[in-house]
């Protein structure tokens, strides 16, 4: 299924820090770990991580430094910082609230595919 | 046609990138390894050299949208943004607008500092006309500069507009109404140091009144060190043209002096700081390339000076004179080594590992400690022996600010070089303190004539 563009943009910052606070990583590896996690739902165009791990440390949220990795190359690793941990915190507090509310109401309205009730009947006819 | 080896394609790849001035050869480095991971994995899984690195450079995905994003990320280096953004389909509809904000402000700065003429005020007129001028001198272009900044950063609240309007109308009532002293020497201060005060309130404008971020702030100094560059060259321009156009026209028997000196020098030199400030934001990548150059050749050339001064003092054992010529050579010096630094603080990569400049620069900030203290001595000692003056409290207050400034940006520059500490603290120390320097051009615009009794 493709997530909403938006949806992906405003849940990375709370995934790479999340991510982060396993332990220190690197973009491929980072965003292998989100692949797996979502069940290769949500896709990440690759490219776009590394200007988002440069804002979050900007921002201090995460420090990086560049490290020999096994295959004997010069990669650049990146780990949480505590003002990181303490921005993780808040994110994980904002996005519990979305969570409940989107739940509270998403079990309300029923899918339309099976015949919900919250799709006009003219919209239908044309879909159908 | 032979067959291209991955390494091949890798470097083609990453010359394709480098093309791009948004991304960092630093990030190109990150985004090669992410690439190699990538073709590795799944080379293991079965796919051979060609396939491996398309599908992986796929992944990595639009290489220009990438570029637009580190564009964004690096907004301090704001003209890459510019460059991606006109490279791409859309250029910037606001540049024409922008133009148009310029020269009209431009033109009104232009025709303010002629209307006192109107009331037969004449710059070189009687000497009270000439104070005149000379003390409203920032009061004819900064609003404008103001209006400017805020119309393009888009200031649209009320609030906003009536605390940028403030500082404006405060100053032109205090240097205009307060009975000075013609020529005197509260007079003379509060005319070198609103200019300094008002220039730092459009800061506010600049900022889209957030004033008290520190990257905005940041940007503002670097802003601030390349509209000087940027003025300095139209000045110098504009200099040679007015001295062609004497020349040429007395060839015909046509004296034009007084209207190069009447309307040409005034109307220009105010219109040419709001156009150089345009220029600064419309044409950066040109300034950009220019300013640490400048900064380059002139760290080393201050600090070889400020070194062999010092140097000069010990081996004669000559004290400085404090007679009022020194002492405003000597802050203006200070003062140009202190916006040199800030300029470089402005200009510098916090994220670059200390390098060779950053030791430079510490020695300029240490050779321009030194020689600060002994200035102070020298003006502390004039001043227990002879008493207050505005000038010499003036130049006591300038000193020990520079030296409060120079202290700590020592020490955190050793902090920065011994690996103890990042950059970003030393940015924050002087982006904050920059309302330090505020509040005293205010406190000597304001406050002097009145503790001094307007002489």
């Amino acid at each position: 299924m493709d997530i909403d563009k938006d949806l992906v943009a405003a849940s990375a910052t709370p995934l790479v820090l999340a991510i982060l606070s396993e332990g220190e990583s690197y973009g491929y590896a980072i965003i292998k770990r989100v692949s797996e996690l979502s069940g290769g739902e949500l896709q990440w165009t690759d490219g776009m991580l590394y200007p988002l791990l440069h804002r979050l440390e900007r921002n201090g949220y995460v420090e990086s430094f560049w490290a020999e990795s096994e295959s004997g190359r010069q990669r650049k690793y990146y780990r949480l910082t505590r003002a990181g941990a303490e921005q993780l915190d808040r994110q994980r507090r904002q996005w519990q609230i979305v969570d409940k509310t989107m739940k509270g109401i998403l079990s309300l309205a029923v899918d339309p595919a099976g015949g919900g009730r919250l799709v006009c009947p003219d919209m239908r006819g044309v879909t159908g | 046609m032979s067959k291209m080896t991955l390494e091949e394609r890798i470097g083609q790849w990453r010359e394709y990138l480098q093309k791009r001035p948004a991304v960092r050869s630093v990030d190109i480095d990150e985004l090669e390894d992410h690439l190699r991971t990538q073709i590795e994995a799944l080379r293991q899984a079965g796919l051979d050299e060609d396939e491996a690195f398309l599908v992986a450079v796929k992944r990595l995905g639009d290489l220009d949208a990438i570029s637009r994003e580190f564009a964004i990320e690096y907004s301090e280096r704001l003209w890459k943004q510019l460059v991606v953004l006109s490279g791409s389909a859309a250029s910037p509809p606001s540049s024409h607008r922008d133009a148009t904000l310029a020269v009209g402000m431009a033109t009104a700065a232009a025709l303010a500092i002629k209307i006192p003429a109107l009331f037969g005020i004449r710059i070189f007129g009687s000497a009270s006309d000439f104070a005149f001028y000379l003390s409203n001198l920032s009061l004819f272009v900064l609003p404008f500069l103001a209006v400017f900044f805020g119309l393009k950063r888009g200031l649209h609240r009320f609030e906003e507009w009536f605390w940028l309007a403030v500082p404006f109308i405060a100053a032109g009532v205090i240097v205009n109404l307060l009975p000075f002293k013609t020529g005197g020497q509260t007079q003379i201060l509060a005319a070198i140091h609103l200019p300094i005060a008002l220039w730092l309130m459009v800061c506010y404008a600049y900022a889209g009144g957030q004033w008290r971020n520190h990257e905005q702030r940041m940007n503002y100094v670097r802003f601030s060190g390349e509209w000087f560059i940027y003025y300095t060259l139209i000045a110098l321009g504009g200099a040679i043209l007015m001295g062609l156009t004497v020349f040429i026209f007395k060839a015909i028997g046509l004296n034009t002096e007084t209207a190069i000196q009447e309307w040409v020098l005034p109307c220009g030199a105010m219109g040419a700081v709001i156009i150089a400030a345009w220029l600064v934001e419309y044409k950066q990548s040109v300034i950009e390339n220019i300013a640490p150059v400048l900064t380059w050749l002139f760290t080393p050339l201050f600090t070889a000076l400020l070194f062999v001064f010092v140097v000069a003092m010990i081996l004669t054992g000559n004290a400085i004179q404090v007679e009022r010529e020194v002492l405003i050579g000597f802050d203006l010096l200070l003062v140009l080594v202190l916006g040199l630094l800030l300029y470089s603080i402005s200009a510098r990569d916090p994220q670059q590992p200390p390098g060779k400049f950053d030791i430079l620069q510490l020695l300029l900030v240490a050779s321009a400690l030194i020689v600060d203290a002994l200035a102070l001595w020298a003006i502390a000692a004039r001043i227990s022996e002879f008493g207050f003056s505005a000038n010499k409290t003036a130049a006591l207050g300038l000193n020990l600010l520079l030296l409060v400034n120079l202290v700590w940006s020592t020490v955190l520059y050793i902090r920065f070089l011994t690996g103890r500490s990042a950059f970003r603290p030393l940015e924050r120390w002087q982006t904050a303190y920059l309302t330090v320097f505020a509040a005293w051009a205010w406190f000597v615009t304001v406050f002097f004539p009145v503790i001094f009794n307007y002489r």
